[in-house]
């Protein structure tokens, strides 16, 4: 880790035992929150983390930082209200600042049937407790003056579902937050050690293999976002999960204040503007798969062109950064959480475009399933064993997912 | 990923393509009928490497190609 950052942290690094109880593969937010709750709420300590590279420099360092619930199925809303509920009180939790702001979130819409679309997004969320409201061109208008609701003469804004309690937080920070209260508490975070094996016992996973040595565990999780099918299938475990690359950019700063997070399902970007200024923008999922963070032109003139038909102002900005993280997009577009056939082995993977946000959901109740022993119930649509069951949780629920 | 070899239409921009996804293959260690159909309609080897997979030519010549493409890098080979 950076030696800056590392001042602003209380961090204690340990040496790696030969032995855990729960060894967690991936230091990133839902590795880092698991091994976190498991301390806090169920008094475990006795966990490693293991990260190939860096803490957060995997996809919880690459994403766009998006709080929100407002999806499409019951199951869903309700898992990620409970997200979005948990990261409006983490910084009193853990008292790290995580530049938490609620922003607001207009899903636009630009024909009759993407209205259709909005205003039942709107009363779905609503029954299932995410505040969402349709709102009209007038209201949009108010809400972001800078919109042209002409769409450049292409896209006219007809209306939009307005979900109010959506948020940003500042990635990197929800990632030291974890680790940092993790660590405290007596949890190893070993760094640079890549998981290269696991280690079986018949049909149980029983530990980990790493460049630096064998360590044993009485459950592993994975957490890993990117190379997912790769860790599981050193345990015999298939996936329902293919691996797409997804791209962002920033732009310089825009010194106008500019309200809430703008998502467009029918034009597949988003835009936010970032605690710094800059405007943050995004994109569907690069449609083949790869494994490859190299990031494209066609993707950066794409969405120039989109975004400058919505919001004119961005033809005077310059475009700063763009970045590549790899998603794991599960065949029904909902996330896998749970116990797999292989004892001793749980998984958490399925993230695609929509990890960041249910990073304190998604680790509370991996913690409970591993301290308990059972799938907490908020959580058992998402079992990997949905597809043997024909019953898949099919929610594109997300901007890039259309 | 640039450029993608039509055996119909020769080098041609990938944005004319609509991309397949790789050829299901259940691992020969699945025996059991109803596993093996499982494993066929939903699970993915999304290796990290060399990867045999379907494209279709949306705006050329409407047929669909074979094409093994390295996914680490994202390269296709021969």
């Amino acid at each position: 880790m950076n030696e800056f950052v590392e001042t602003l942290l209380e961090l204690t690094w340990h040496e790696p035992k030969s032995s855990y109880d729960v060894v967690i593969i991936g230091g990133g937010g839902h590795g880092l929150a698991t091994a976190y709750y498991l301390a806090t709420q169920h008094g475990i300590t006795n966990v490693a983390v293991l990260e190939a590279d860096y803490i957060g420099s995997g996809n919880s360092g690459r994403n766009t930082t998006i709080i929100r619930a407002n999806y499409g199925i019951p199951e869903s809303i309700r898992f990620y209200q409970h997200s979005l509920d948990l990261y409006s009180t983490l910084e009193q939790e853990t008292g790290c600042w995580i530049m938490h702001a609620t922003k607001g979130l207009l899903w636009l819409a630009h024909t009759e049937s993407a209205m259709r679309n909005e205003r039942a997004r709107a009363m779905l969320n609503t029954a299932c407790g995410a505040e969402t409201v349709l709102v009209d061109p007038t209201e949009i208008k108010a809400l972001v003056p800078q919109l042209d609701l002409s769409g450049g003469g292409r896209y006219p804004v007809l209306g939009a579902s307005y979900h109010i309690p959506a948020s940003t937080a500042r990635h990197d920070r929800v990632v030291w937050a974890y680790a940092q209260g993790a660590m405290q508490r007596g949890v190893h975070v070993l760094q640079n050690t890549p998981v290269t094996g696991l280690i079986r016992d018949g049909d149980r996973v029983v530990g980990v293999r790493t460049a630096t040595g064998d360590i044993s565990a009485g459950v592993v999780m994975s957490a890993v976002g990117g190379n997912v099918s790769q860790i599981a299938a050193h345990a015999g475990v298939r996936l329902p999960v293919r691996t797409h690359p997804l791209q962002a950019f920033v732009t310089n700063g825009y010194a106008q204040g500019f309200g809430p997070i703008i998502s467009d399902t029918e034009l597949l970007c988003y835009i936010s503007q970032t605690a710094r200024g800059q405007m943050l923008i995004g994109h569907e999922y690069d449609r083949e798969t790869s494994y490859s963070l190299q990031s494209s032109f066609q993707f950066l003139q794409a969405n120039a062109i989109k975004m400058s038909y919505l919001l004119p102002f961005v033809r005077d900005l310059k475009i700063l950064r763009q970045w590549t993280g790899r998603c794991d997009v599960s065949a029904d577009f909902s996330p896998i959480m749970g116990f797999t056939d292989v004892d001793g082995f749980v998984i958490t993977t399925g993230w695609g475009t929509w990890g960041f946000k249910a990073i304190p959901a998604g680790g509370e109740a991996m913690a409970e399933l591993i301290a308990t022993g059972r799938t907490p119930e908020l959580i058992e649509p998402f079992a990997l064993s949905r597809f043997a069951a024909d019953h898949a949780m099919a929610d594109q629920g997300s901007t890039g997912t259309r | 990923m640039l450029i993608i070899t039509c055996p119909n239409c020769g080098s041609r921009p990938v944005e004319e393509f609509r991309f397949g996804g790789e050829i299901p293959q259940p691992p020969e260690s699945i025996t059991d009928p109803f596993e093996r159909d499982l494993d066929q309609v939903w699970m993915f080897t999304n290796v990290a490497g060399v990867q045999t997979e379907r494209w279709f030519h949306d705006a050329g010549c409407h047929r669909w190609l074979t094409a093994t493409r390295d996914t680490s890098i994202d390269r296709f080979v021969d």
